[in-house]
């Protein structure tokens, strides 16, 4: 291989190099401090792939095997480690393949950057070969995109885009390369992005503001905190539960602001939403101070918006001035980056505890734990539960593992009965609900943080929406461990259709191929269980294992997720059954 | 909440493909832009989309956080009618015979004020700038003649109150 010329100098001093679009390309990654990123290559972005090669010292590029696989590993990669995910891509068909990624990386505010070649300039609009309007079609579900049709562009477009996937309210940018951009040479120095001037990526909440809440919350009776994902994004976890512990304010999650706090903790008392727990659903609509922190009113977790919290007062922590009474109409918005907001309330709150409101989530908690929460983690009946496996993959792991889930009945099971007790270790499609997304996905949250033990929870169905991404844990050797949990059935449909549709079970019933010899056929080290008896020792050879490992669950076919709340209802009319 | 005209001012950078990300807001929501103009703004470089829309204040207000929100956008606004100076402007392509022959078509143009632009062997083009009734109105007075061609802009419009561009632009950049 031919020596790379004067790598990573370039990016230290401000001198110039002549080199190709394809080349600078290499160079705006490196001093973004891009370790690896995922894509497939195509004739459109073949110049870049050529330049990869030049560079596989510098940059590490996992070839997936589709590039929504290659996408969503981007995804799982930034959300583990807190940083930009890479993605890559040819024009066309190669582009189009990204879209249910920046979709998903749009509605859940997750930092990518894909890269799409494109054909050459003088040929667009031309309907040449692999020629499509990815601008146009991305436009909907991306932060911001661009089109680079001269070489000379690369270097500032490029760093503007990593400025602004990670700044604000973080989401997917999209840069398209036309080919002639690829191979034209221009003279290369790289400045990193400090600011756009139309944008503002961090508002600051005002002192006046924090003086207002602190008030409303010092003289709160049954104040209570929801927080989302702003707390993780924002690196605010420290301060969040310093907050609560200051206040004694009990604090619920939502399925993305869980493992922002330690799962043990005492004022963490459950998750909010369809399928969360009764207590925090239910006294949404008796507390008398709602403080919403990093999360945006999704409408699966606050069920019918005429019913929701009209009690109570609410204060909204946020980022994005876009989401202040967008679902819900609140009482004082604190708008800003979690962290500066939360750090500079502490001092202004007094120090409380609310130990009878407290004792109403308790006392919620085992009604639930008597009607729902035993039979799905201790069950008396033959069939495996969803649940026990969890309680299982938690028990082996010792709360440390990062779970990525995919969607549907197991999604909800992991998200109520998963602990942990470290940040960004809850990975999965919560605005999307992409299925599909948790294989590749894991992947990418091994990489990113290579140290932690990885486990995809997935069913059935959605496995097999990417399950060609074996290919690429085969190919790359990354340890991840892999539970189907499997129903034979499209588990949360059949649920629905067996509770509104009188169960008539259209199109949801699957009828499933040997995974454990298409895992082996991956040469991946693969096992069925289908008895209680052999589950824990299962689960515990599983994350014994060094290297990646899959492990099909036979569980009960009909199971039903519960609580939950029907959709249009009041979070007070939760059902337990 | 009641339906009613809003002017929705967008200030922006000039930029490829903004135009698509506005509009695309609507179009999510589903609702009719009434009217759209873009032109330049009192800023250099930055310009200015005024786009008339139908609809509740509170998604009027959704939709300008959501353009505002956009990358390229420095601030969008919404007024109501009574808080800006509005107008449209729309030509009319008219035989010219008729300009002789109708005493009437005479009266409307003294009456209504309207310009003639120009004036040819086969027709004259007849320019009107007003509120949207007025011009409404003239279409009205004209249509029994015959209007060979008729084109109507979108709404321009600038506030009673101020807008502080300039200064949002120096705030982001030192933010
Ligand atoms: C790409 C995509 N298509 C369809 C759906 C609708 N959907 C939601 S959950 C679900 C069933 C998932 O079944 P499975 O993967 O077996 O998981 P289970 O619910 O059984 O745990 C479906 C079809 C979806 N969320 N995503």
């Amino acid at each position: 291989m031919e020596p790379v010329k004067e790598l990573k100098k370039t990016t230290e001093s401000p001198k110039s190099i002549r080199v190709t679009g394809a080349e600078a390309i290499m160079h705006c990654l490196i001093a973004e401090g891009v370790d690896v990123l995922y894509g497939y290559p195509g004739g459109a972005i073949m110049p870049v792939y050529d330049e990869l090669y030049k560079f596989q010292d510098d940059l590490h590029h996992v070839l997936t095997r589709h590039e929504q696989g290659a996408i969503h590993s981007a995804q799982g990669y930034a959300r583990v480690a807190g940083k930009v995910g890479v993605a890559m891509a040819t024009s066309g068909p190669g582009a189009t393949n990204l879209v249910t990624g920046l979709a998903d990386a749009q509605i859940d505010s997750t930092p990518v950057v894909c890269i799409t070649g494109q054909v050459p300039r003088h040929l667009l609009g031309s309907d040449a070969f692999q020629e499509t309007d990815i601008i146009g079609i991305s436009t909907p579900v991306t932060k911001w995109n661009y089109q680079i049709t001269r070489a000379e562009e690369i270097p500032d477009i490029l760093a503007k885009a990593f400025f602004i996937a990670r700044s604000g309210r973080p989401g997917p940018v999209l840069i398209d390369i036309t080919k002639n951009a690829q191979f034209d040479e221009l003279d290369f120095v790289y400045t990193p992005c400090k600011g756009v001037r139309s944008y503002n990526p961090a508002p600051k909440t005002s002192e006046d503001s924090l003086r207002k809440a602190a008030e409303m919350i010092n003289s709160a009776k049954k104040p209570y905190i929801i927080y989302g994902q702003g707390v993780i994004l924002g690196n605010a976890e420290e301060e969040l539960t310093t907050f609560v512990e200051k206040t004694g304010i009990p604090a619920a999650w939502t399925i993305l602001g869980l493992s922002a706090m330690d799962s043990d903790h005492p004022l963490n008392v459950g998750m909010v939403g369809m399928h969360g727990n009764y207590g925090p659903n239910v006294l949404t609509n008796e507390c008398d101070l709602l403080l919403a922190i990093g999360m945006r009113f999704d409408d699966r977790v606050t069920g019918n918006l005429e019913t929701y919290a009209k009690q109570a007062k609410i204060i909204h922590f946020e980022i994005d001035p876009a989401e202040i009474n967008k679902n819900v109409e609140v009482d004082l918005a604190l708008l800003g980056d979690a962290k500066d907001t939360l750090s500079r309330l502490i001092p202004l709150v007094a120090k409380n505890s609310h130990p009878e409101w407290k004792a109403e989530f308790d006392k919620k908690y085992e009604e639930e734990y008597a009607a729902v929460i035993e039979r799905d983690l201790l069950p008396q009946k033959e069939g495996l539960t969803m649940g026990e496996v969890i309680a299982q993959i938690n028990k082996a792991s010792e709360h440390k593992a990062v779970i990525v889930t995919d969607v549907g009945q197991h999604q909800m099971v992991a998200c109520r009965y998963a602990k942990f007790k470290e940040s960004k270790s809850n990975i999965t499609s919560g605005g999307l609900g992409t299925m599909g997304f948790a294989l590749p996905a894991a992947i990418g949250a091994k990489m990113g943080a290579m140290e932690r033990e990885v486990v995809a929870v997935i069913g059935d169905g959605g496995y097999q929406m990417t399950i060609q991404e074996l290919g690429t844990i085969f190919q790359t050797k990354t340890p991840v461990k892999i539970v189907v949990l499997n129903n034979d059935f499209l588990g949360m449909v059949r649920q629905w259709q067996e509770l509104f549709f009188d169960k008539r079970y259209a199109s949801t019933i699957m009828t499933n191929p040997d995974f454990v010899k298409i895992a082996e056929g991956y040469h991946i080290k693969a096992r069925r269980v289908t008895e209680r008896s052999d589950l824990a020792e299962a689960v515990a050879e599983m994350i014994a294992s060094d290297e990646a490992y899959f492990l099909e669950v036979k569980v009960e076919k009909e199971d039903n997720v519960f609580p939950m709340i029907p959709s249009g209802a009041s979070v007070s009319d939760i059902r337990l059954k | 909440m009641e339906n009613q005209w809003f002017t929705i001012s967008v200030y922006s950078e000039n930029q490829v493909g903004l135009l698509n990300r506005i509009s695309g807001i609507f179009l999510k929501r589903h609702i009719n832009i009434e009217s759209l103009n873009v032109s330049k703004s009192e800023i250099e470089n930055i310009s200015k989309f005024t786009i008339v829309v139908h609809t509740t204040e509170r998604w009027t207000r959704h939709i300008v956080s959501q353009i505002e929100k956009q990358v390229e956008v420095i601030k969008a606004f919404y007024h109501r009618d009574d808080e800006t100076i509005y107008q449209e402007s729309a030509l009319f392509k008219i035989a010219s015979n008729l300009l002789f022959d109708e005493r009437q078509i005479q009266n409307i143009i003294k009456d209504s004020h309207a310009q003639i632009v120009t004036v040819s062997r086969e027709f004259f083009v007849l320019a009107k700038t007003g509120r949207r009734h007025e011009i409404d109105e003239m279409h009205q007075k004209l249509e029994p003649f015959g209007i060979m061609q008729f084109v109507r802009s979108g709404r321009i419009a600038v506030t009673k109150t101020e807008m502080r561009i300039s200064a949002m632009l120096e705030e982001f950049q030192h933010a």
